[in-house]
């Protein structure tokens, strides 16, 4: 009974803080946004933060997560720093379009002229929601459905900013955009930003998305993001997670797929308390492929939760999904993968493998790799494992002369290639590697800087 | 270099090896041939401290050390290669990151300076030239998608690589076409010196013809049953092994 | 050929159900409904001790807190349990036991089941309790087992006959709390089989229990209890069906296996209770809980598993892995066809050292149905060096069903290795093509492949029992296979 007033209590308390800050919300966004914020309290008011009665939160309790205090900011603070002076790449070779957000909130740095030349819309969600209000209200909230998730009706009703991506029909972008998400304050906080990636038909985009904690205070991050790739169109996306151990990280991105378009994720989990994926891809048109990779390295008492969704709604689609996980220490992973191949789905392909290495007898694993599978004329497959560095490799290493320790990173090395070979921007490639690498060797223990530059 | 005392191990509480002595000097090449179950490929695998197999009894000293209580990357590392009945595949690990790796920790042990990237890929091309595999495969991971033959190749050329003082073939030739055959046993020949010695295991008097041993020995259900000089072999080529089966009641 | 594959689907899906007739018996009947009243009604004219009446009110009591779970992957209509009458006894029934005495009307009705009661007429090396409704109304060669010390009787009997030991093991495996349907049973529950292999005993013919629902309106809650002391070994076979009615019925069993130190129970089941007709009307509700407990050290329990029957099938027999070296496995073929609907796997929980366990799973779904498999496999901090290799095939017979495969893999040490495979797909064009090709009909082919899609189960069973499942795999997608 205890534990139910408390949740209970938890749930309301969540609620005061919108009610409290209502006119501050409303005031902020168009009729639109607020519209569905609206709708978005009511639904969490029902539903609530989810528990581990939910089918889909079963193995983490997030309560803990979501008791502490925070502060929350409701207005963009003015910063008296250069907001290009947080972030300096070393990767020489790598040329991107930078993005910006901090503390959830899109700070302007530099200009993208020759983008904007070809009809491509970057930066500031709350803005674009004005400037471009037919093609914003086309696509927001379309996707993250507020009745799916507590934590999904939760962020609609607070995000007042982030990221807006437009690439116009026939614009191939020629740079990877690179999105450097990083939380840093003097309080603890809570940051809830919305993304929204438009791709029109034919197009083509890199996004490349680093999250970084630079202050040691507590931070909950619950974001949402919306994708969605137009006909024929084709988009690689990395994410790159590496906040430190007082971070938990709530991220819900919902892709939609229409005909033809290729879509393919990658999400490499480095380091943070407590990380927690939501990944939903609608296949809504004929002929689409989906790829979804992910890698998750913990220790101490880390926690990496990959959720991912793949809903073949349409004939002729494609869906390769491979999740990998080292867990150290006391870390526990979970990994819930589900596809679902509709009625109508015919000729689908849809493989989901998941593996994992436990390297203590303290480190933990859930996998649930589910299929749900209404069409007959289908080829599904998943294949989930749990275990250790094979024996054999070790020995074979070893007789050639490279001790255990050697050998052992290099077999953990390998067991995360297989999923950092997929990531397509080469320099980029080169330096998750190298951070990998790093990772496992034990020298990225507290990462206080951004990925791309923490030599 | 080599003194095999009395050498007894088990798996599972199941005795394979009952009591083995051997001696192997400098310049030596020794056969061990013996039929399937006898214990050769349990032997290089306590040689080089694959840690299945319980030692149950027996001394082996290796250049004056204790070899039994060494790690098996300090066997290595001392000197010891394994060729591979079965070479293992490593995905994700390329055979250029293994060989730079291996080569540069057994330089270390040996109080050397790493081999710089330039130099290595030099060692690296002469020693591929010595058993006729395509350079590509040290692009490939470890052994992933070799063919049989160039398995068996790729175990020769990594013996060719880190040079070892005694080198122990487990059934290197099972599985090789009369060409590839010629092609280890070249690559065996070409690394012989005065200093080093080598251990043949094999099943056939096959690879005999182009690797001569000074000594051949018959293992049988887990002991030395006869040893003898190279005629050895061609005597139980014409014998078969039933010669020996029957012959076990006179050791 | 396109056409030629639907129409024969369409064959498969509309197939009639062969055990459906009715024995048209006077039974002894209790009122419908269910309270404490009906509970001690039945603990009466059971006779039962004082012990076995509280265990059955403190699992009612606990069961009125308890809610219907609805985890599972299917469409269950309400029951309304004071609508089902829980006690139904064939009335010609005079003594237990002996031959003689049982209803020719009775033995007539096992005969055309193809489970002749008759001793004489039965195949050697089985010996089978029958039970029929709520009563076993006839075990035979219990005499001749009761020489090398093997119990097996009803379990009305071991109540009577053996206390201490159905005492001691009852609940033990599946506690009275366990879960709704089990809480159920444990409440109601009212004849099923009870055996008992002693220390060092090889039970040297296979055991089985035939369980028949005749009466209308009536549960059927049977409850067996197996325990296979140190180094023991026994074979059990249990087989199931009911006639055709337009109502469903309740099925809800408990099955306890207990395996000590160096024993080895291998429990084989053929399920074919009446699935209802093409449209989904009547047909049985099986919500079965089965577990075995590997309680001793090197252990061995083996589930094999036919389910062609039943309109709702809710069951996962599991395995208990607590004594070190102690082995699990489940080999379940899972065919659903017309409105059928399935959710059915195992669990696998390690808790002991070095504990190996084994799961094949094949669901062959056709018409409307939905055929899901789930499983558990859960390894413990302490079951260090545990493996577990599960693999889980669906093969879909038309577009209108559904085969869903729901693993859940729960790993704690980092020793033990699981794996996991699954795949779900039709017959293919390919091998389709390649049959006919060597002249095999389209209907031949479907047969051919269904067989040896299954073989891997249907081996594991029984030889005497192999040929009734191949029959049943055959009748439950008739049309296309013989």
């Amino acid at each position: 009974m205890y534990i139910e007033t408390e949740k209970i209590s938890l749930n309301e308390s969540l609620v005061d803080l919108f009610n409290s800050n209502r006119s501050l919300l409303l005031r902020a966004s168009t009729d639109h946004v607020n519209a569905l914020r609206m709708q978005a309290i009511d639904q969490f008011k029902k539903i609530g933060i989810p528990t581990k009665k939910d089918e889909n939160y079963k193995y983490y309790d997030l309560d803990p997560v979501f008791s502490r205090k925070y502060d929350v900011h409701f207005s963009r603070k003015k910063i008296d720093f250069n907001i290009s002076d947080l972030f300096k790449c070393d990767i020489p070779e790598l040329d991107t379009d930078l993005l910006i957000l901090l503390n959830g909130w899109y700070y302007e740095n530099g200009n993208h002229d020759d983008l904007m030349k070809q009809g491509v819309v970057m930066g500031s969600l709350a803005l674009a929601a004005v400037e471009y209000p037919q093609l914003f209200e086309q696509h927001y909230g379309r996707y993250a459905d507020i009745k799916s998730d507590g934590l999904v009706a939760f962020n609609t009703a607070f995000a007042l900013d982030g990221i807006f991506i437009y690439v116009p029909d026939n614009v191939m972008l020629e740079r990877p955009v690179q999105i450097i998400n990083i939380v840093m304050d003097k309080v603890d906080s809570m940051v809830q930003h919305r993304n929204l990636i438009v791709l029109g038909k034919n197009s083509k985009a890199s996004i490349v998305i680093c999250d970084h904690s630079l202050s040691a205070n507590q931070f909950l991050t619950n974001s949402v993001t919306e994708i969605v790739a137009s006909e024929n169109s084709s988009l690689d996306y990395t994410r790159v997670q590496n906040e430190h151990n007082g971070a938990a990280q709530i991220s819900s991105t919902f892709i939609h797929q229409l005909a033809d378009s290729r879509v393919s994720t990658n999400t490499i989990s480095l380091h943070g308390g407590f990380i927690r994926n939501n990944l939903n891809v609608m296949l809504a048109g004929k002929g689409c492929e989906n790829n979804m990779y992910g890698l998750s390295l913990s220790d101490k008492f880390q926690h990496v939760d990959n959720s991912t969704l793949i809903d073949h709604a349409m004939p002729n689609c494609t869906s390769n999904q491979k999740f990998k996980g080292v867990m150290d220490d006391m870390a526990s992973g979970v990994f819930y993968g589900k596809i679902f191949v509709r009625k109508d789905a015919q000729h689908t392909h849809a493989y989901q493998g998941n593996n994992n290495i436990l390297l203590t007898d303290d480190a933990k694993i859930n996998t649930r790799p589910h299929l749900e599978i209404y069409a007959d004329d289908v080829k599904c497959s998943h294949g989930a494992t749990v275990g250790q560095l094979d024996e054999n490799a070790m020995f074979y290493l070893q007789s050639r002369g490279i001790g255990s320790k050697e050998a052992r990173l290099m077999l953990m090395t390998a067991f995360a290639h297989e999923i950092i070979d997929q990531i397509k921007v080469d320099p980029l490639k080169d330096r998750i590697y190298d951070l990998v690498n790093k990772r496992l060797r034990g020298e990225l223990s507290r990462c206080n800087s951004c990925a791309m530059n923490c030599n | 270099m080599l003194k095999i005392r009395n050498l007894s191990a088990s798996i599972d509480g199941k005795m394979i090896l009952k009591g083995i002595n051997l001696d192997v000097n400098a310049g030596e090449v020794h056969a061990i041939m013996g039929p399937n179950g006898s214990g050769k490929s349990t032997l290089a695998a306590v040689l080089t401290g694959r840690n299945l197999y319980e030692i149950t009894e027996g001394q082996v000293t290796y250049l004056g050390k204790d070899l039994l209580t060494m790690a098996p990357e300090d066997r290595a590392r001392a000197g010891i290669f394994l060729g591979f009945q079965y070479p293992i595949e490593i995905p994700g690990v390329s055979m250029a990151n293994f060989m730079r790796t291996a080569v540069n920790e057994i330089r270390k042990f040996k109080g050397q300076q790493p081999m710089n990237a330039s130099d290595f890929m030099k060692l690296i091309r002469e020693k591929i030239a010595l058993v006729e595999i395509d350079t590509k495969l040290i692009n490939r991971s470890v052994n992933e998608g070799f063919s049989g033959g160039e398995k068996k190749k790729n175990e020769i050329f990594q013996m060719a690589m880190l040079e070892p003082m005694l080198s122990i073939l487990d059934e290197t030739d099972s599985g090789l076409d009369i060409d590839a055959l010629k092609i280890v046993a070249n690559g065996v020949n070409m690394l012989k010196r005065p200093d080093n010695a080598s251990i043949v295991i094999t099943h056939y008097q096959r690879l005999l013809d182009y690797i001569v041993p000074d000594f051949v020995h018959i293992l049988y259900d887990g002991r030395i049953v006869k040893s003898a000089g190279k005629e050895l072999a061609v005597e139980l080529e014409a014998k078969g092994y039933d010669w020996i089966k029957n012959h076990d009641g006179d050791e | 050929m396109e056409n030629d594959q639907d129409n024969i689907i369409r064959e498969v899906t509309q197939t009639d159900y062969k055990y459906g007739f009715f024995t048209d018996i006077d039974t002894d009947n209790i009122p419908y409904g269910l309270n404490e009243d009906i509970i001690r009604l039945i603990s009466g004219k059971k006779n039962e001790p004082d012990w076995m009446l509280e265990f059955r009110l403190k699992s009612y009591r606990h069961w009125l807190g308890m809610e219907m779970p609805q985890w599972a992957h299917l469409k269950i209509p309400e029951i309304n349990y004071q609508d089902i009458i829980y006690y139904s006894a064939p009335k010609q029934r005079i003594k237990p036991g002996k031959f003689e005495d049982v209803d020719p009307q009775l033995l007539e009705t096992f005969n055309k089941l193809g489970i002749p009661l008759d001793e004489q007429k039965l195949l050697t090396g089985m010996a089978v309790d029958a039970v029929i409704d709520s009563v076993s109304v006839k075990t035979t060669f219990k005499k001749n087992l009761a020489e090398l010390g093997i119990i097996f009787c009803s379990m009305g009997e071991a109540i009577q006959e053996h206390p201490d030991l159905v005492k001691k093991y009852l609940g033990s495996v599946v506690p009275y709390r366990d879960n709704y349907f089990a809480t159920l049973n444990s409440a109601v529950f009212t004849d099923g089989s009870f055996c008992y292999i002693p220390k060092g005993v090889r039970c040297p013919m296979e055991l089985s229990t035939y369980f028949r629902i005749n009466a209308a309106n009536t549960g059927q809650f049977e409850r067996t209890l197996l325990i296979a002391d140190d180094e023991s070994y026994v074979s059990y076979l249990e087989g199931c069906t009911a006639p055709m009615r337009d109502e469903h019925q309740l099925h809800a069993a408990v099955v306890e296996l207990v395996a000590l130190n160096d024993a080895s129970i291998k429990y084989s089941t053929v399920q074919n209770w009446y699935p209802g007709d093409k449209e989904g009307k009547g047909g049985i509700f099986n919500f079965v809980t089965k577990r075995g407990m590997c309680k001793g050290k090197n252990s061995r329990i083996s589930w094999t598993q036919i389910e062609t029957g039943s309109a709702i099938t809710w069951k996962y027999p599991s395995c208990v892995l607590r004594g070190d070296n102690s082995t699990g496995e489940f080999y379940s073929v899972a065919v659903t066809n017309h409105h059928q609907q399935a959710d059915t796997g195992t669990k696998m929980i390690h808790l002991g050292k070095n504990s190996k366990s084994t799961i094949i799973s094949k669901g062959i779904s056709a018409g409307k149905s939905n055929n899901s498999y789930r499983g558990l496999v859960r390894v413990t901090q302490n079951a260090v060096n545990s493996r577990n290799y599960s693999q889980c095939d669906s093969l879909l017979l038309g577009d209108k069903c559904g085969a869903h495969t729901f693993p859940y893999i729960e790993v704690a040490n980092k020793t033990s290795i699981v794996e996991h495979e699954a795949t779900t797909s039709k017959i293919s064009e390919d091998q389709m093509f390649y049959c006919n090709q060597r002249g095999i009909s389209t209907e031949d082919a479907i047969g051919l492949i269904v067989n040896g899609y299954a073989k891997e189960v249907l081996n594991k069973l029984p030889v005497e029992f192999a040929v009734e499942a191949q029959k049943l795999l055959q009748i439950s997608l008739e049309g296309s296979v013989g």
